[in-house]
């Protein structure tokens, strides 16, 4: 047997302290099986050590709300006996490493969490952050997590029907794919993951077991180094034709009262599952390694239970549906096994060729579990911007803005995805948010995913606010009420105390958000650690608390879309002119600069602007409805303009009005005539320009950005 | 019309398929699974629904191609049933030797998903004999391996006997002649790659695809 040294134990990610702790779980040295398992579970991945602390500050209840965090994924009640399930989960370091395999399996697991509970996915977003596009791997790091966000979503047939990018250099070496999925159940047929009845069989289901990603969970705890491309085996290879069936086999086992407790097999694969079941359910666990479906042979107990291989799903089913349960999954060609029955010794016991290999109790797995109050010192606020002298040219500003990376238009993004699978997608992407009718009824959810890093960077409380906000603002502008979102936290290295607290500032800022807006957290992921010397760069992500956002409309075909819809109609904006250009993207793009303070949120005008304009959207008297974020509303009037081909007639704007990126506004429009309330007219539709630009510059620049730098 | 959908393992339009036919006939289809090697008795409509049959492994369409229900489908084609085949279905109708050609990987080598612009080429059969000869009308595509081709007589022979269905009004793709759809020699088998099904309704943005099923409806 291997004796587990302190080099061991420390290329198994555990610090000393750590090690002690162990020591102390069992009373005994670990062997190398049982080292593995404390490993991969007290990662940062899975323990959220680091951050634990901190995420008790989020509202997760409401109303609204069936199941908050803890479970695969958050549910929310929708309505006629309905719910929505929903998370988003970052797969990172995999798609730096190998891009393509990287994305793929990061949709596959965030869409094996969302039906795991029962649901069938109706929905993918993705929230993507790339580096410098001209940096000289950039391209090579876009294509390859596009083409595996299609690879596999349109494969497995769930429409991908929207999100977001960002391009900064603080992500050259570690960019952020994050990807959510939305799934509709009924409510008395949602599925848990707390394993009960002793003696009930513990069934594997789906792929087989082989050695790819073992210890990708504590890969994705660590920083990025030169070496991390060596770990290309430790990224998983996807296989979403196997995910379509898994999905179709779970739902249609579902369907029937067989199952007690289901689990997918993500990240630490068979191991977090079996002690997540385990651990909830408060009973023990055995397993006979032996049964468990290996793609190779002679894997040890310590591969099989570290293997991240995708496209597996544990479940404790009643006694006695075995064949049954048998039948459907040999129908779907999937392997089937009993591996083992659930315990009351509170142990997790696993034997191989006859001989107990481990035998950990569950309580101190879980309990003991080190949580750290890490040190953080509050970010220092920017410096208030100095007078700017005002724009020398608002038309050759607004062409230059509409084409820079973080505005131009996403199409060469998103027609590499079947958005409509389903035929339920009524708002495609490329507008403020999808909108996808619920199958079979009048329902519509719209869905957004929503940060802006730079702000978060300059000020995470603020950033934190305006994340949980824009989401928040962007499923208002379809006409849908938000009802809950799922957040994504990807940072830098939590031991050092300016990224714990830009995690602190932005927790505590999306924490006053959600409360403000009622707009609870119900599911999400953290992924720290982003950090990469591997181009040179040495630094950390910027704070990235991606937030993905779902609503709801009673009636879809009442949602608005962002395209002017005719001529001579009065364009308003609600929310009063901008002010502020600190941090916009015009001052960065047009200026060079990346200063002053972010806009602030000012989150009681927020919810009265929001909740006036979706009113305004129901009772049909707006036309057209457009957010003001990045860009700010020449951007939105612009986009607009686009969408519906007609342009617009301006009253002569500063460049703050222009410009200014003040939060909780939206450009709306409505037949000439109509006068909406606390609202201001600054033009009307028509002609073939916006601000001095023509619409076919205007679209040349927007449309041109993506094919340009891709090359097709 | 009594209408049926095979569902192999990957289909993934088989659904958007079933509500179109009710839709429109006012009846469920009959969802027949590849391994059976019957179709339902009196069957007059049979679509082959898009996907990502066997994860497209080996060719698009090749391993579902020697599927056990193909040969009854082929029979059931022989009798002059109608058959459709769109996207994936298309792929597995030249797999299994009842349409000519073959689909290769878009010219762009990218996923493509977006409403075209199709001209009806032909309105000479049940699918098509609701539309205009030379008619514009806009459906959607989603497909990585949408690029008709056939060697140069069979294209000359499609077209010589009126057997190109649809073509895209701009090339998208890469396929040959702009070819989008085409129908067999007896006229009761189209393959095409663009979705009549994803566009029937005030909720899919336009309803062009209707009249292909009323088409075959109003044929009975």
């Amino acid at each position: 047997m291997t004796q587990i040294t302190p080099e061991i134990v420390a290329e198994h990610g555990l610090s000393p302290e750590e090690y002690a702790r162990v020591l102390n779980a069992l009373g005994r040295e670990p062997n190398l099986t049982e080292l593995g398992i404390f490993s991969v579970m007290w990662s940062e991945h899975c323990s959220y050590k680091s951050s634990i602390i901190h995420l008790k500050k989020l509202p997760t209840t409401g109303p609204q709300v069936i199941c908050g965090p803890g479970e695969n994924a958050g549910v929310v009640d929708i309505g006629d006996g309905q719910a929505a399930i929903f998370k988003m989960e970052s797969h990172n370091h995999p798609s730096y490493i190998e891009p393509y395999q990287g994305a793929a399996t990061g949709v596959g697991g965030i869409l094996r969490d969302v039906f795991t509970m029962g649901a069938r996915p109706i929905a993918n977003l993705n929230a993507l952050r790339f580096g410098r596009p001209d940096h000289p791997k950039m391209r090579h790091l876009i294509a390859g997590v596009v083409h595996g966000i299609g690879g596999y979503g349109n494969c497995v047939g769930v429409p991908t029907v929207g999100g977001e990018v960002n391009f900064h250099p603080a992500y050259d070496g570690n960019i952020l794919v994050n990807a959510m999925t939305v799934g509709i159940a009924e409510t008395d047929k949602i599925f848990y993951c707390a394993a009960s009845g002793v003696g009930n069989p513990i069934v594997y289901v789906g792929s087989k077991t082989g050695r790819d990603g073992i210890h990708g969970a504590t890969m994705a705890s660590t920083d990025f180094t030169e070496e991390s491309e060596d770990k290309r085996p430790t990224v998983q290879v996807g296989d979403p034709f196997t995910e379509k069936l898994l999905i179709e086999a779970c739902l249609e086992l579902m369907a029937s009262d067989a199952i007690v407790a289901i689990q997918d097999m993500g990240a630490a694969g068979l191991t977090s599952s079996s002690v997540e079941m385990a651990s909830k359910g408060g009973v023990g666990i055995e397993l006979d390694m032996n049964m468990v479906p290996c793609r190779e042979t002679g894997m040890t107990p310590y591969e099989m239970m570290l293997s991240e291989s995708q496209e597996r799903m544990l479940m404790v089913l009643k006694p006695g549906r075995e064949a049954m349960a048998e039948a459907i999954f040999h129908k779907w060609e999937l392997d089937f096994a009993v591996i083992g029955h659930v315990t009351d010794t509170g142990h997790m016991v696993l034997k191989f060729n006859g001989e107990t290999v481990c035998d950990i109790p569950l309580a101190p797995l879980a309990d003991d579990a080190p949580r750290y109050d890490r040190p953080w010192v509050k970010t220092p606020s920017q410096p208030a911007l100095a007078p700017l002298a005002e724009s020398a040219d608002l038309a050759a500003d607004l062409l230059r803005v509409m084409g820079s990376p973080d505005i131009a238009s996403r199409r060469w993004i998103w027609e590499q995805y079947d958005h409509m699978v389903g035929a339920n997608t009524v708002q495609r992407p490329g507008g403020d948010a999808a909108v996808v009718r619920v199958h079979g009824t009048q329902k519509g959810l719209a869905i957004s995913t929503d940060c802006t890093p730079r702000y978060c960077y300059a000020d995470p409380f603020e950033g934190g606010k305006q994340a949980i906000a824009e989401c928040w603002r962007n499923i208002t502008a379809v006409g849908a009420k938000p009802l809950a979102t799922t957040d994504c936290m990807n940072f830098g290295n939590p031991q050092r105390p300016e990224i714990m607290g830009q995690f602190v500032g932005c927790i505590e800022g999306m924490a006053e958000a959600c409360l403000a807006l009622d707009f609870p957290i119900v599911s999400g992921n953290v992924s720290l650690y982003n950090e990469s010397k591997a181009t040179g760069g040495g630094s950390a992500i910027l704070p990235t608390p991606a937030i993905g956002g779902i609503g709801l409309l009673a009636d879809w075909s009442k949602s608005a879309t962002i395209a002017f819809k005719a001529e001579g109609e009065a364009i308003w904006l609600v929310g009063g002119h901008g002010e502020h250009l600190g941090q916009t993207i015009w001052l960065r793009e047009c200026r060079g600069r990346e200063e002053g303070p972010p806009p602030q949120v000012n989150l009681e005008k927020e919810k009265a602007h929001g909740d006036l304009v979706r009113g305004l959207i129901l009772d049909g008297t707006l036309t057209a409805v457009h957010d003001v974020s990045d860009g700010g509303v020449l951007v939105a009037v612009a986009e607009m303009a686009l969408a519906g081909n007609i342009g617009a007639q301006l009253d002569l704007l500063t460049t703050a009005r222009a410009f200014g990126e003040d939060q909780g506004r939206y450009v709306v429009t409505a037949p000439d005539g109509v006068v909406i309330p606390n609202a201001i007219h600054i033009g009307i539709t028509g002609g073939e320009q916006v601000m001095g630009a023509t619409l076919t510059d205007l679209r040349a620049a927007h449309e041109g950005f993506f094919p340009n730098l891709m090359g097709n | 019309m009594k209408t049926a959908v095979i569902v192999f393992p990957g289909s993934n339009c088989d659904r958007d398929m079933a509500v179109a036919l009710e839709q429109v006939t006012g009846k469920a289809p009959a969802m027949i699974w590849h391994r059976e090697s019957e179709l339902p008795e009196g069957v007059d409509f049979i679509a082959l629904p898009g996907g990502f049959s066997y994860g497209d492994y080996l060719r698009c369409g090749a391993i579902s191609a020697r599927s056990p229900i193909i040969a009854a489908v082929k029979a059931a084609a022989d009798r002059g049933v109608r058959v459709l085949g769109v996207c994936n279905g298309f792929q597995v109708l030249t797999e299994a030797g009842m349409l000519p050609g073959a689909l290769m990987r878009n010219a762009t080598m990218n996923f493509i998903c977006r409403d075209v612009s199709l001209t009806v080429a032909n309105n000479n059969s049940d699918f098509t004999r609701l539309y205009q000869a030379g008619e514009q009308v806009n459906f959607p595509v989603a497909h990585h391996d949408g690029n008709f081709n056939a060697d140069v007589d069979t294209l000359d022979r499609l077209e010589g006997e009126g057997r190109v269905a649809f073509r895209y009004t701009t090339p998208i793709n890469g396929a040959a002649r702009d070819i989008a759809g085409i129908l067999s020699e007896k006229r009761n088998v189209l393959g095409m790659m663009p979705h009549p099904e994803r566009m029937i309704e005030p909720a899919h943005g336009g309803n062009d695809g209707r009249r292909l099923f009323e088409g075959v409806l109003a044929a009975l």
